[in-house]
């Protein structure tokens, strides 16, 4: 086989591979494969709505632009291109640490440097996939107000999708250099947590500080952030240009991002495989555990939550999964921080976003605590009745949760007692019908599965979400319109009894 | 008329009937029961009557198993025989669609707590946790088990050193061999001092030398009057170390025996376990 051939048809094997890994990330399995395509045609066509609520009213927008609406749209490109970054971290660490075929594919007479350039372009493909299907019900709403000209966002989305691919590469590479193989993963883990999150929060931070509000656009539209950004003539905003139709500037911003993985492609290849050698090398590195201290006593259950707390704290993969939630509640400490010298009716703000941030947090470690046990069987012959192990393991959620979001509402508590109780009730509802929801639809995994838990159970994942938000406007409702928060309230019961009456273990 | 005596008596022997177990398990908490309580003498360590699981197919046929207290009993069986099954419907980790089990007396479907308290269960798979070290995991075991700390830890020093644990007491297992991971998980099973242990093919993957670690600690552990059953597909170590040894076959108990009933119910006279077993499962797939 010819080098070019041998080329093409590793591509084919890596475009095979990661469509059957997209698919079953959606559909679960085979089973159940056409319904979930229709369910997804069903969430994309319900898509356009939000996104005709968000973006609607700026498909009239003509060239040429002014600043405040360059600027907008810069940051909407430039939150976009964050988020592909992020994601772009996780890919590119797969590859290196996911080691199921790499000692076929190091063993095998392939010429590495040839194999490591497809897995490049790989990775620049499924980021690119991947924001283009969550960009087009935006692009679509564009494209209907305004017309065909808007079609050229899509190229915007395209170029920027394989930049942040090479700027990943780049980072990731880099990493592994400076800090070594073993660190390198949790680094690139809460350096894609933090990138994906930091933006927008860097936004409401300066609008917190600047105007005392949450909303980004308070800082985007405003006249300092005008006086700041550089003349329209600047390629700063070419991508602006480019997503409302100016072919020429979308030509030069799609070639500079395939010239630019291109490069990365030539550049790091080659290293790729060294770096994939090394990480093979170091991936058993000792790591010791504290000396030891004798042994302590306690219930069964003392056992099981001590061990619960040990495991959280030890991994990882939970850590930067984690943080992206934790970074949301950087904004509200701001913002109550802030009351405390200025009064100020935002701080009603401060609720859902806890409560929120509360349920989600909740969710992660109800499946951390319940459905992740590596050691199943082991938890399973224990002499202890099932319902004990389940009730140790829901205490630890709730101390956990507990232990993050007391010192905010105690906070709270200072500059108004009857939000900070309603926060904490919503706390304590978001945690528990997380939790529930985990309990009902637990299923047996290992915890380095964590990532792939909204693909278990896509019900559960959607009533999580759904719960989530629900009780996170019943809470901010029953701070500012009590009545409405008793609607909202019942429709979010409404939604986890429906989801317990449909899940399969109702016991 | 009852006699004083005679009503002493019936109320000496209600009181410890009825009425004693129930205050003491009042007064004190269920994992500080002494396990002498709750075991009785003179009865199999495990007897499994008309044992039945479907899935598909029937794995487990009306199984009737009894397995002496003290004994290492090996369970051979073709891949799909129904052997982990068995094993895991006795553990507690699956729910039979027929049948009883009793351990030591206890019935395990009855009071699966009280069978648990002395039952320990090592499958192929080692079951342990990556973040934590071995100490840390015994520790867990042993208050899983409700074992008491001063007891559970020098136990636990002891079991690692025996199998050559010792050096990496405080590393993590996440960096452990196969061969490791088996030795961290059967120290588990065994840190609770279990009367009857159950182990899945426990040798798979381990090296020679952790072979022999391994079954030097189970027969010392037989030696002490634990029993303990096996499943294995190395014949050699079932016709070395088993007192007797089972064969099962689509479900059902084929053979049994030590090794010399089975040649002497086979009419083989000298041959090895290994043929007698590759002719059992022969005839039993011809009759099926």
């Amino acid at each position: 086989m010819s080098s070019a051939a041998a080329l093409t048809w590793f591509a084919r094997h890596e475009i095979r591979l990661a469509w059957r890994e997209w698919l079953a990330m959606m559909t679960g399995s085979r089973g159940k494969r056409k319904r979930a395509i229709i369910a997804l045609v069903v969430f994309a066509a319900i898509m356009h709505l939000p996104a005709y609520a968000v973006i609607g009213r700026f498909a009239d927008l003509q060239a040429p632009l002014g600043k405040p609406e360059l600027i907008v749209i810069t940051a909407t490109i430039f939150l976009a291109w964050a988020l592909m970054l992020s994601q772009a971290i996780e890919s590119v660490t797969r590859v290196f640490y996911a080691r199921a075929d790499l000692d076929l594919l190091m063993s095998s007479p392939a010429n590495l440097a040839n194999v490591f350039s497809v897995r490049i372009a790989a990775i620049g493909l499924s980021v690119n996939g991947m924001a283009l299907l969550l960009s087009t019900p935006f692009v679509d709403v564009l494209v209907i107000g305004g017309g065909a000209r808007w079609l050229s966002a899509f190229g915007v989305v395209v170029a920027i999708g394989l930049s942040a691919a090479a700027v990943a590469i780049a980072i990731t590479v880099l990493l592994f250099t400076l800090i070594g193989p073993s660190r390198t993963r949790l680094v690139a883990q809460i350096v894609a947590a933090v990138i994906g999150a930091g933006f927008v929060i860097a936004l409401q931070v300066a609008a917190i500080l600047s105007y005392g509000t949450l909303s980004r656009f308070a800082v985007l539209t405003s006249d300092a952030a005008s006086a700041y950004a550089p003349d329209l003539d600047s390629p700063l905003w070419w991508p602006a240009r480019a997503a409302i139709g100016d072919g020429m500037v979308l030509s030069w911003l799609m070639a500079g991002g395939l010239l630019l993985l291109g490069a990365v492609m030539a550049i790091f290849s080659p290293r790729f495989a060294n770096t994939v050698v090394r990480v093979a090398a170091t991936t058993r590195s000792i790591r010791r555990g504290p000396r030891a201290t004798a042994f302590r006593g306690g219930s069964r259950q003392w056992a099981l939550r001590t061990k619960e707390f040990l495991l959280l704290r030890r991994d990882p993969w939970l850590l930067s999964q984690s943080l992206m939630q934790l970074l949301y509640l950087v904004p509200p400490a701001l913002m109550l921080w802030r009351s405390f010298s200025e009064s100020s009716d935002a701080i009603v703000l401060i609720t859902p976003v806890v409560v929120m941030a509360a349920g989600q947090l909740a969710g992660g470690l109800a499946w951390l605590t319940i459905s992740g046990e590596d050691a199943a069987d082991l938890v399973a012959t224990a002499p202890l009745p099932p319902s004990r192990v389940i009730r140790a393991k829901i205490e630890v959620v709730l101390i956990s949760i507990g232990a993050i979001f007391a010192p905010l509402i105690a906070a709270l508590a200072f500059a108004s007692v009857t939000q900070a109780i309603v926060t904490a009730l919503g706390v304590i509802i978001a945690t528990v019908s997380a939790a529930a929801i985990q309990l009902w639809f637990r299923v047996q995994a290992k915890r380095s599965q964590f990532r792939r838990r909204q693909t278990s159970s896509r019900l559960a994942t959607f009533a999580e979400a759904f719960c989530s938000i629900g009780w996170a406007a019943t809470s901010a409702l029953a701070v500012t319109i009590p009545v409405a928060a008793m609607i909202s309230g019942a429709l979010t019961a409404g939604i986890l009894a429906a989801t317990w009456k449909i899940s399969p273990r109702r016991d | 008329m009852p006699q004083p005596r005679e009503v002493a008596g019936f109320g000496a022997i209600w009181f410890t009937r009825f009425t004693a177990p129930k205050v003491l398990r009042f007064m004190v908490r269920d994992d500080q029961l002494d396990r002498s309580e709750i075991m009785k003498a003179d009865v199999s360590a495990l007897e499994v009557r008309g044992l039945t699981k479907r899935f598909d197919r029937p794995a487990v046929d009306a199984l009737d198993l009894t397995v002496r207290t003290g004994e290492f009993y090996a369970l051979l069986g073709p891949n799909g025989a129904g052997k982990t099954t068995t094993l895991r419907m006795v553990a507690g980790l699956l729910k039979p669609d027929a049948g009883t089990v009793s351990i030591l007396g206890i019935d395990a479907l009855a009071d699966p707590v009280a069978a648990k308290q002395i039952t320990a269960w090592v499958s192929d798979e080692p079951m342990i946790y990556d973040k934590l070290t071995p100490l840390e995991y015994l520790e867990f075991v042993a208050g899983l088990w409700g074992i008491d700390p001063s007891v559970s830890e020098i136990s636990a020093h002891q079991l690692l050193a025996s199998l050559g644990l010792e050096p990496h007491l405080h590393e993590r297992c996440e960096g452990f061999s196969k061969g490791m991971r088996q030795k961290v998980a059967l120290a588990g099973a065994l840190v609770h001092d279990p009367r009857l242990i159950i182990l899945d093919e426990p040798l798979t993957g381990l090296d020679a030398l952790s072979a022999r670690h391994v079954k030097g600690l189970l027969q010392e552990r037989v030696r002490s009057g634990c029993t303990v059953i096996m499943t294995t597909h190395i014949l050699e170590v079932a016709e070395r170390m088993a007192d007797r040894i089972g064969v099962i076959a689509a479900g059902r108990l084929v053979a049994e025996g030590t090794l010399a009933e089975l040649r002497q119910q086979n009419g083989r006279g000298d041959t090895s376990l290994e043929d007698m077993f590759i002719a059992l499962v022969d005839a039993e797939a011809a009759a099926a």
